[in-house]
């Protein structure tokens, strides 16, 4: 009799402990899986698929042929890879500079207003959450170079703005920045004027009692309580301008004469429209290795000491 | 007395200076906007004569129709819709199930999670949308809505999962543990206490997880060919390049297309806005 109830008991032991340790081993990752799974099926699984296919010659159909470092040699020396290239750089050092400096220049103007703050705000971000396609055609329209703002420039003397923005090799590229760098700066204002409405406003009452100027007051408080976003802010744009598509697809298709090709539309190009699948996965996989770059000089950076 | 009210002045006279400048860059980004409003309400000759100015010759509302009619805007923006309520319907299922394990579950090795899915939001989609192009064929998903809603899942998922740990780590662990003693499952503290109690996070990731869905280009024009699963952003970019001189007609069709977010956004422009800055960084 005493026997039975202690295997009950022991059972019953048992099970709490199997429970318990389901709940705090198993629970946790089934509330995870879904994630993880989609998450590997969708980015992770194919990411290596691209670390092996460029390697390989592949069309898309049939076997991959292994060809080494074939893609690399090929790439490295290809006339439209490295216009690419240079056009990715270009475009990191605009996007470092106009968006950002600007929406320095807006955000402290916005900051220290009360009235309409919130207009402004709100207004300066719509151009953001309107669609690249949309965005496109509008400045497709405004500067069409038969009927847009560069012929009515010209009618009022200034010559100079009657260009074929998209259709000239020497302004294609800057022009695409210009419509991109149109619809991102406005959420650059929003970013920083947030971080700035966290600094604590004692220091303005001190900068002010102290007779600093708008400028010192920028530099010593404003800018210092601004730094971790501005620094996230600079990170990003150098990670994104690596893979900058939609604005030149949609605009140009990286054209004319491979005047605005970046290494994202030489990509899609090399997969779907030239079906040369194994090169067009070395290249994506050189996108992501200049990424990688960047986030390990900035760790690197971090690592020292750096107050980045 | 003197040197404060010299100060003041200096005040008040580089505010004035602010609005001036600051009303010029609203100008900068709306005006372009409003140049579209205009021609959508133009007919084709006076967008011809007159592509810049107000529509002097009257209000043609006839270009919406024709948009509609021409474009077979109606499927697309359907397609659209779908993208995106499945996108946002799936996006909180997962998400809130990992905020939940993140923030209440003490996942084991919750760290390497949360840097792995750190790395993954960073990753380059053209890394990986070339096998995945040949993968979905393969498993039947190209030229299916699901198949590029499964890849929203997949990419929208992580910035959620941080959005909603950041609002299931403020509420108080005395709320779950009221229903715990009451007997409620692991579940039903997620549906009846965690979930309620973060529905503005909810909110806020549905409306980010959606604009995402309805304006994504490069994974719609990549998987969805077939007319009748283009969505609105892949069909209007045809569209425009089949009537490209009919400024009346492509721009109704595009302020079609922004109609519904315009309003959306102008009534939670909030919560938008809060969504969009946290960590929804996407270019």
């Amino acid at each position: 009799m005493t026997g039975t109830t202690l295997t009950v008991n022991e059972a019953a032991l048992a099970s709490s402990r199997r429970a318990a340790r389901f709940r705090k081993n198993i629970l946790p990752w089934l509330f995870m899986a879904p994630l993880i799974f989609f998450n590997v099926v969708v980015i992770l699984g194919p990411s290596f698929g691209s670390a092996y296919y460029a390697f390989t010659e592949w069309s898309g159909l049939g076997p991959a042929k292994w060809v080494g470092l074939a893609n690399f040699q090929r790439m490295v020396t290809d006339r439209v890879y490295l216009i690419a290239l240079g056009n990715n750089l270009k475009w990191t050092a605009i996007f470092l500079t106009v968006p950002i400096s600007l929406a320095l220049f807006g955000s402290a103007l916005l900051a220290p207003i009360k009235r309409f703050q919130m207009v402004y705000r709100v207004g300066y971000f719509v151009p953001y959450i309107i669609a690249s396609v949309v965005n496109s055609q509008i400045w497709r329209n405004l500067l069409n170079p038969t009927r847009g703002l560069g012929v009515w420039l010209a009618s009022i003397g200034l010559k100079f703005f009657n260009v074929a923005y998209f259709g000239n090799v020497h302004t294609v590229l800057y022009s695409i920045a210009f419509v991109d760098n149109w619809h991102w700066w406005g959420f650059l204002v929003v970013l920083y004027l947030a971080a700035m409405q966290a600094i604590d406003r004692e220091l303005y009452e001190v900068g002010i009692l102290e007779g600093a100027t708008r400028w010192q007051e920028w530099r010593f408080i404003t800018f210092p309580g601004i730094r971790a976003t501005f620094v996230f802010t600079a990170l990003m744009t150098v990670i994104w301008s690596f893979l900058v598509f939609d604005y030149v697809y949609i605009l140009t298709q990286g054209g004319p004469a491979h005047a605005s090709e970046v290494l994202a539309t030489e990509v899609y190009n090399a997969a779907f429209f030239r079906f040369d699948v194994g090169y067009a996965a070395a290249v994506g996989l050189s996108m992501s290795f200049f990424a990688a770059i960047v986030v390990t000089g900035y760790l690197i950076l971090k690592g020292r000491g750096w107050e980045i | 007395m003197a040197a404060f009210s010299a100060k003041h002045s200096r005040r008040t006279r580089s505010l004035a200076f602010n609005y001036v400048i600051l009303t010029a860059l609203i100008c900068f980004s709306l005006l372009p906007l409003l140049s579209m409003v205009f021609n959508s309400l133009k007919s084709d000759a006076e967008a011809n004569s007159n592509p810049l100015g107000l529509p002097l010759k009257g209000i043609r509302l006839q270009n919406f129709v024709d948009a509609w009619n021409a474009g077979h805007l109606g499927t697309n923006m359907l397609n659209s819709a779908f993208l995106a309520f499945g996108t946002i319907a799936g996006v909180i299922v997962i998400a809130g199930m990992a905020a939940y394990s993140l923030s209440k579950l003490n996942l084991p090795g919750a760290n390497y999670i949360t840097l792995y899915l750190l790395v993954g939001t960073s990753m380059p989609a053209q890394l990986f949308m070339v096998p995945l192009f040949f993968l979905w064929a393969k498993l039947g998903l190209s030229d299916k809505l699901i198949g590029v809603i499964i890849i929203f899942w997949a990419l929208q998922s992580p910035f959620a999962t941080f959005l909603l740990r950041s609002y299931m780590l403020s509420i108080p662990k005395d709320f779950e543990d009221a229903a715990k003693v009451d007997g409620a499952s692991e579940l039903q503290v997620l549906r009846h206490v965690i979930v309620p109690l973060s529905l503005p996070g909810f909110l806020t990731v549905g409306l980010v997880v959606g604009l995402g869905a309805w304006n994504e280009f490069l994974f719609a024009v990549t998987f969805l060919h077939h007319a009748n699963v283009m969505p609105i952003s892949t069909s209007l970019y045809a569209f425009v390049s089949r009537y490209d001189r009919q400024w009346g007609l492509t721009s109704a069709a595009a302020m079609i297309m922004i109609l519904p977010v315009l309003i959306l956004f102008l009534s939670l422009q909030r919560q938008f806005i809060e969504g969009l800055t946290q960590g929804g960084l996407k270019a």
